[in-house]
């Protein structure tokens, strides 16, 4: 491989890489929270991408009823990152209340909640075949797509926007996480959830706040990667989603660094392996290697064993 | 302040306790005695309601508090509302953050910034040891220092009532009168105490009144002095 071909896998491997971590990140913070696996989470991101589509064909005034003034391309992109992320974050809040808080008021056991997790991811995807049918949909354009060549690699703005607003997240997550008091209440609850009410903290409002800020990342990722790959299906959430969970298990399951590092090593790991082997040993090679991996640290790159001291 | 009236609480068809009562009045140090099992920390618990699975639950009486009915109050208005404070049994402070970072997340419900200052000053000053150790991983203290940063994390909640469940559990002589030391202060300062316990020798040399329990029943009550000298506690719990 040359150098320059290097400089351009790398490229791709930082854009995918940033789709997994913002998935990943939902998985992970979830787990944090709830010791929770939400299956549904990769479903969550296709909602996103589809809600994104609304917003977007809404905004730029596809449908009979619209705005009455015309909006520039690039101010319906950010409007429709800002709505998407906050309707997203309605859906994540709205499933932990139906599907996931009864069960944990009953004190459900684990494996109910994960199947039941499953089973929302399922119908959110069959929901969606049935109410706008199984045709594709393209996500409109956005961004006036701009292609820079440097020293013979080329990259588009799209690529870049994505991988900065994946290092965006990464910095305001961990900063919310380690300097503000709800923050705190989510690593507490992590180590000791019966205790967290002690300290005058409602545990659903720190839930909550966890699935809107999972949701919301999902969102933003799904917008992104419509952005890039405008092509909307039903089902476009399982792989990209599995693969996150996967991101999320090697980096370090309940740790905000370990889903980033866990997605970029993931992109790398696909996009170099495709770049050495045909095509189709992608997968299998790429995750022939993280088996390995997890084989020999299973606390993935920055977990910890948990010793729970309850 | 609070009033237990013929509590009968349940863990599952079980019964652990038959009927208690018991009364706290503001300003008091009052200690609760009883071995093993006898269902001390059911009586803490039903007092914080706090969530299932642990949660024992009330079949019959009362849980009054300054005139309120706390059995409808979930655990976190308990505290944030009610200003009750509990240092739980084996401590349970929080090992994956800091010391600093467990007084503040005690302080997640208040308001009063001056107030939360004074008392962060004020927890340093009673505990000089966790002064030394703010940014120390707390799951890297000693069991001493944790019995302490429970006691100041119940203290920054704004609590004017604190429970404690055999704090002295693990303690060397020395640091439980320190501790208990602490707490009179505390207690003098104004702060009503309740506090677990089966190390009667401590409990009755720093409180005021002492209830006796076994196998979930109240079965002794009276000045701590006088517990002190009764000849049967004498033999069984003073030895
Ligand atoms: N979660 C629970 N489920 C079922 N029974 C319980 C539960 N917790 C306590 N019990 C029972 O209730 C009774 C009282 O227990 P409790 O923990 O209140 O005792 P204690 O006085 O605090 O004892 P110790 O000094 O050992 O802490 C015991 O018989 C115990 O077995
Ligand atoms: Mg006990």
């Amino acid at each position: 491989m040359d150098i320059q071909s290097f400089f351009q896998n790398l490229i791709n491997a930082m854009q995918w890489g940033s789709f997994y971590a913002l998935i990943a990140l939902g998985y992970t913070l979830v787990y944090g929270v709830l010791l929770l696996i939400n299956f549904a989470h990769g479903d969550i991101f296709m909602v996103g991408a589809y809600i994104g589509f609304f917003v977007a064909t809404f905004l730029l005034g596809s449908y009979a009823f619209h705005l009455p003034m015309i909006l520039s391309p690039n101010v319906v992109f950010v409007l429709t990152l800002l709505i998407t992320m906050i309707l997203t974050a309605g859906v994540g809040v709205t499933l932990e209340r139906v599907a996931y808080r009864p069960l944990r008021r009953r004190g459900a056991g684990r494996l109910y909640i994960v199947i039941t997790a499953l089973m929302a991811g399922l119908i959110l995807e069959n929901g969606n075949l049935a109410l706008l049918g199984a045709s594709r949909r393209a996500f409109p354009d956005l961004i006036e797509k701009v292609v820079y060549t440097i020293g013979g690699v080329t990259f588009t703005n799209v690529k870049i926007i994505v991988i900065l607003a994946a290092l965006g997240v990464f910095f305001l997550l961990e900063t919310i996480v380690r300097k503000t008091k709800i923050g705190m209440a989510m690593r507490a609850i992590s180590y000791d959830r019966v205790a967290v009410p002690l300290m005058g903290i409602p545990i659903d409002t720190v839930i909550v706040f966890t699935f809107i800020l999972g949701s919301s990342m999902a969102a933003l990722a799904g917008v992104l990667f419509v952005s890039a790959y405008p092509v909307l299906e039903p089902y476009m959430g399982a792989m990209i989603g599995w693969k996150a969970f996967i991101a999320a298990v090697v980096g370090g399951i309940g740790e905000i660094r370990g889903a980033f590092i866990g997605g970029f090593v993931l992109g790398f790991i696909e996009i170099f392996v495709a770049a050495v082997f045909p095509s189709t040993f992608r997968d299998l090679i790429a995750f022939g290697i993280l088996l390995l991996f997890l084989s020999i640290k299973p606390t993935g790159i920055f977990g910890v064993a948990r010793a729970q001291k309850i | 302040m609070l009033e237990i009236e013929n509590l009968h609480v349940q863990y599952g068809n079980i019964e652990a306790l038959h009927g208690i009562s018991l009364h706290v009045k503001p300003g008091e140090m009052v200690t609760l005695l009883g071995a093993n099992g006898a269902g001390k920390s059911t009586t803490l618990m039903s007092i914080m309601r706090l969530p299932p699975p642990e949660a024992p639950r009330v079949t019959q009486g009362r849980i009054m508090y300054k005139g309120i009915d706390l059995l409808p109050v979930p655990p976190h208005l308990v505290v944030a509302q009610h200003k009750i404070g509990l240092v739980p049994e084996g401590r349970r402070v929080f090992g994956n953050l800091t010391v600093l970072e467990n007084l503040k997340l005690a302080t997640y419900a208040r308001k009063d910034t001056a107030q939360i200052h004074r008392d962060y000053e004020r927890v340093f000053s009673l505990f000089p040891r966790l002064s030394d150790r703010k940014n120390q991983r707390v799951d890297t203290l000693s069991g001493g220092e944790q019995q302490m940063l429970a006691t100041g994390r119940a203290f920054m909640c704004g609590a004017d009532f604190i429970l404690l469940d055999e704090p002295s559990m693990g303690l060397s002589p020395l640091l439980m009168q320190e501790l208990f030391k602490v707490l009179m202060d505390l207690n003098q300062a104004g702060m009503t105490i309740f506090v677990v316990e089966q190390n009667a020798h401590i409990a009755l040399k720093y409180a005021h009144r002492a209830y006796l329990m076994e196998a979930g029943q109240i079965v002794m009550e009276g000045k701590a002095s006088e517990l002190a000298t009764n000849p049967e506690i004498q033999k069984a719990y003073l030895g």
